[in-house]
């Protein structure tokens, strides 16, 4: 019989039940709750009378809505100040930890739960939220669920879920100068494009994937989910196992050492079968920019934008010129002379210390060029602002003219106050280059934090391989 | 839940492919706290010539005349036909919830993202798998006042000339669908099974417990 792959382990573990056309219960081991898809769950339980099943598995943080300015004014938003109201007015109600906005644990969730060691390895980790496929990072089955299935896990710690297949991407080799965990991904994203991972769990391996540390890994599997796959994976090492040690959550004494000894056997087996396997040449990618309206629409920074015409086929043709038309640039054109209005370094993408740090490494005492209307440093969590400001990050950002802000989901998606203006171009950390996702009408250019930050002194694009050579 | 069991209705076709969640339905309305009143808002950015907001009125926005949905022949249409990767991106449930406000009670696509596709029958959404050819097919048959039968007991969609096309839904998915029935009722007869799982895992691994 053929070994099993990490995810087979990690699916096993977890079946309550099976029926008879495979559809399985799972059992969930931690739920993390946000504001903005928990209130009609918690409404659902209300109203058919529920309580939670095991009210200490769920942890909850408000993050997208959140100001990433002074706390002390409060949110400005009626309607965003009543929802972030409305998850702690549940919380307290069904007895759920919360990180409140004073609170200096509050961020992302999906930067919370490694930091506090609420996501573990071996886990199933749910959240209603697609980003949740980042705790794959450590060995965990984590994916996004709708609201129905918060209101689910809630009331029953168990899921309705068909088992997905298995998917193996190998990245290989030594990956070039100024290149990061953010251009492996939208190398992988442009090569097998936003449905190639739809139906699969996919495990990134190989050895630029061990080499990277586990904030390198937690932006890659952040991003599975704009590949297509729901949930991302990448076995434990030793790596794995240092991250966790003495987090609060993370398991203390003689459960520590048992744990380890578990989570030690979270990888796929050298006999394991996976449905697909694709292999990447680490020393091929080069540092990535997107230029159209979906992730998969990315090209290395010394590329030209495509030309319609050279597309085949009619439907990615008419995306392509769709795409060419709502980001105002032409067919032939260099990534390198796009013009950036705004710059974004933040998102449970990229808003940890290491993306921060490598930002900073960027700037190197020089300021943000003058055509550059704003450029927003957000860390995702206030633990990771008060670590950056005390290796003295925050002064190197703001010498530089970059605002230094408190954590939160911020300009990824532009649910509080900070947003791109209608035809604004921004080199953006984050992962999701959606029409308007930054703001009405805004241009989105999904890039490393080394990128972004060495767009904002130039202006435009660079070739940061050069930089870094 | 509403159940799905056949439905004959006008098709509008949107003929694009990878429409994202945001899309659908854009964030700004994602700060309700309602599970309801998303309708109006349904592809918001594409729909309207203006900037929309919560709350807003949508009756006097301007409406972009060139938009499919905005299209006379299409009002009241309950089966959308689309492209391949429908609903990537965010997992928003406000996506079928703005859908179904709106009156769709079907989606036709070669492929749809998982999550969305998930949560299609949360809420009585039926999303309907076909060929890319057969997809196509239809787009080119499609004219004014188009309509199919959907019949989800026999699985079969029927074209206005009589074809019968076959599709396959997963039983457990159906029979839910079929009889409108609560997920987290028929998870909740197997508590005991939940608490015999809990109580062997809380021996392997201790530290969960």
């Amino acid at each position: 019989m053929a070994g099993k792959t990490l995810y087979d382990k990690l699916w096993d573990d977890h079946v309550v039940h099976t029926e008879d056309d495979g559809s399985c219960l799972i059992y969930i081991d931690r739920q993390l709750l946000h504001e903005v898809t928990s209130p009609q769950a918690f409404e659902g339980l209300r109203l058919s009378g529920r309580q939670p099943w095991r009210v200490a598995r769920n942890l909850a943080v408000a993050d997208h809505n959140i100001p990433t300015t002074d706390r002390a004014q409060g949110i400005a938003d009626p309607v965003s100040r009543l929802q972030v109201e409305t998850l702690g007015s549940n919380c307290k109600e069904f007895g759920i930890t919360e990180f409140h906005m004073s609170d200096i644990r509050q961020g992302i969730v999906h930067v919370v739960g490694p930091e506090q060691g609420a996501t573990l390895p071996g886990m199933t980790v749910v959240c209603g939220d697609s980003h949740t496929s980042t705790h794959g990072a450590s060995a965990a089955l984590a994916f996004g669920i709708g609201t129905s299935e918060v209101e689910h896990a809630l009331a029953t710690q168990c899921l309705v879920q068909k088992k997905a297949k298995n998917m193996l991407i190998g990245v290989n080799g030594k990956t070039g100068p100024g290149v990061t965990a953010k251009d492996i991904i939208l190398a992988i994203i442009g090569q097998i494009g936003t449905a190639g991972g739809t139906g699969y769990t996919i495990e990134f391996g190989g050895d630029a994937i061990r080499a990277l540390s586990m904030e390198g890994r937690m932006t890659i599997c952040n991003m599975a989910i704009e590949a297509g796959a729901r949930a991302g994976l990448i076995a434990c090492d030793d790596v794995t196992i240092d991250f966790y040690r003495d987090r609060p959550y993370s398991p203390k004494g003689d459960d520590w050492h048992l744990a380890v000894r578990c989570w030690q056997k979270l990888h796929s087996d050298a006999d394991a079968r996976f449905d697909k396997v694709i292999e990447i040449d680490a020393a091929s990618i080069k540092p990535q920019v997107s230029w159209g309206t979906s992730p998969e629409m990315v090209l290395p920074v010394d590329a030209r934008i495509p030309d319609p015409a050279q597309e085949a086929d009619p439907v990615r043709r008419q995306g392509i010129e769709r795409a060419l038309q709502y980001m105002g640039l032409d067919a032939g054109q260099k990534i390198t002379d796009i013009k950036l209005d705004k710059v974004f370094i933040g998102s449970c993408t990229n808003s940890r210390i290491e993306d921060l740090r490598a930002a900073a490494a960027t700037i190197k005492g020089r300021k943000k060029a003058a055509s550059v209307k704003q450029v927003l440093v957000v860390p995702g969590s206030g633990l990771i602002k008060q670590q950056a400001e005390a290796e003295g990050l925050d002064k190197i950002f703001t010498d530089a003219d970059f605002e230094w802000r408190e954590p939160g989901c911020s300009m990824c998606l532009a649910m509080n106050a900070d947003r791109l203006e209608a035809g604004e171009h921004c080199a953006s950390t984050s992962n999701r280059n959606f029409e308007g996702r930054q703001g009405y009408g805004g241009r989105t250019h999904l890039v490393s934090p080394a990128m972004a930050a060495a767009a904002a002194i130039a202006g435009h694009f660079v070739n940061v391989a050069e930089d870094a050579a | 839940m509403r159940a799905f069991t056949t439905l004959t209705a006008l098709v509008a076709p949107l003929d694009r492919a990878n429409i994202d969640t945001d899309a659908i339905i854009p964030k700004q309305f994602l700060k309700s706290i309602r599970r309801a009143g998303f309708g109006p808002y349904l592809f918001d950015e594409w729909r309207y010539l203006d900037h929309g907001e919560p709350d807003m009125d949508c009756s006097h926005r301007p409406l972009n005349k060139d938009f499919v949905l905005n299209r006379p022949q299409y009002q009241g249409a309950q089966i959308l036909l689309t492209r391949e990767n429908f609903g990537c991106g965010s997992s928003r449930e406000h996506a079928p919830w703005a859908l179904e406000d709106y009156g769709f009670r079907a989606i036709i696509a070669p492929s749809f993202a998982d999550i969305f596709f998930n949560n299609c029958f949360k809420n009585g959404i039926l999303p309907i798998v076909l060929p890319a050819a057969t997809v196509d097919q239809l787009f080119k048959e499609l004219d004014d006042g188009y309509q199919l039968t959907i019949d989800l007991s026999t699985q079969t969609i029927t074209t206005p000339g009589g074809q019968n096309i076959a599709f396959n839904v997963d039983e457990t998915r159906r029979h839910r669908l079929l009889n409108g029935l609560d997920d987290i009722g028929l998870t909740l007869q197997h508590a005991d099974k939940i608490k015999a799982y809990e109580a062997e895992r809380a021996q392997r691994a201790p530290w969960l417990f």
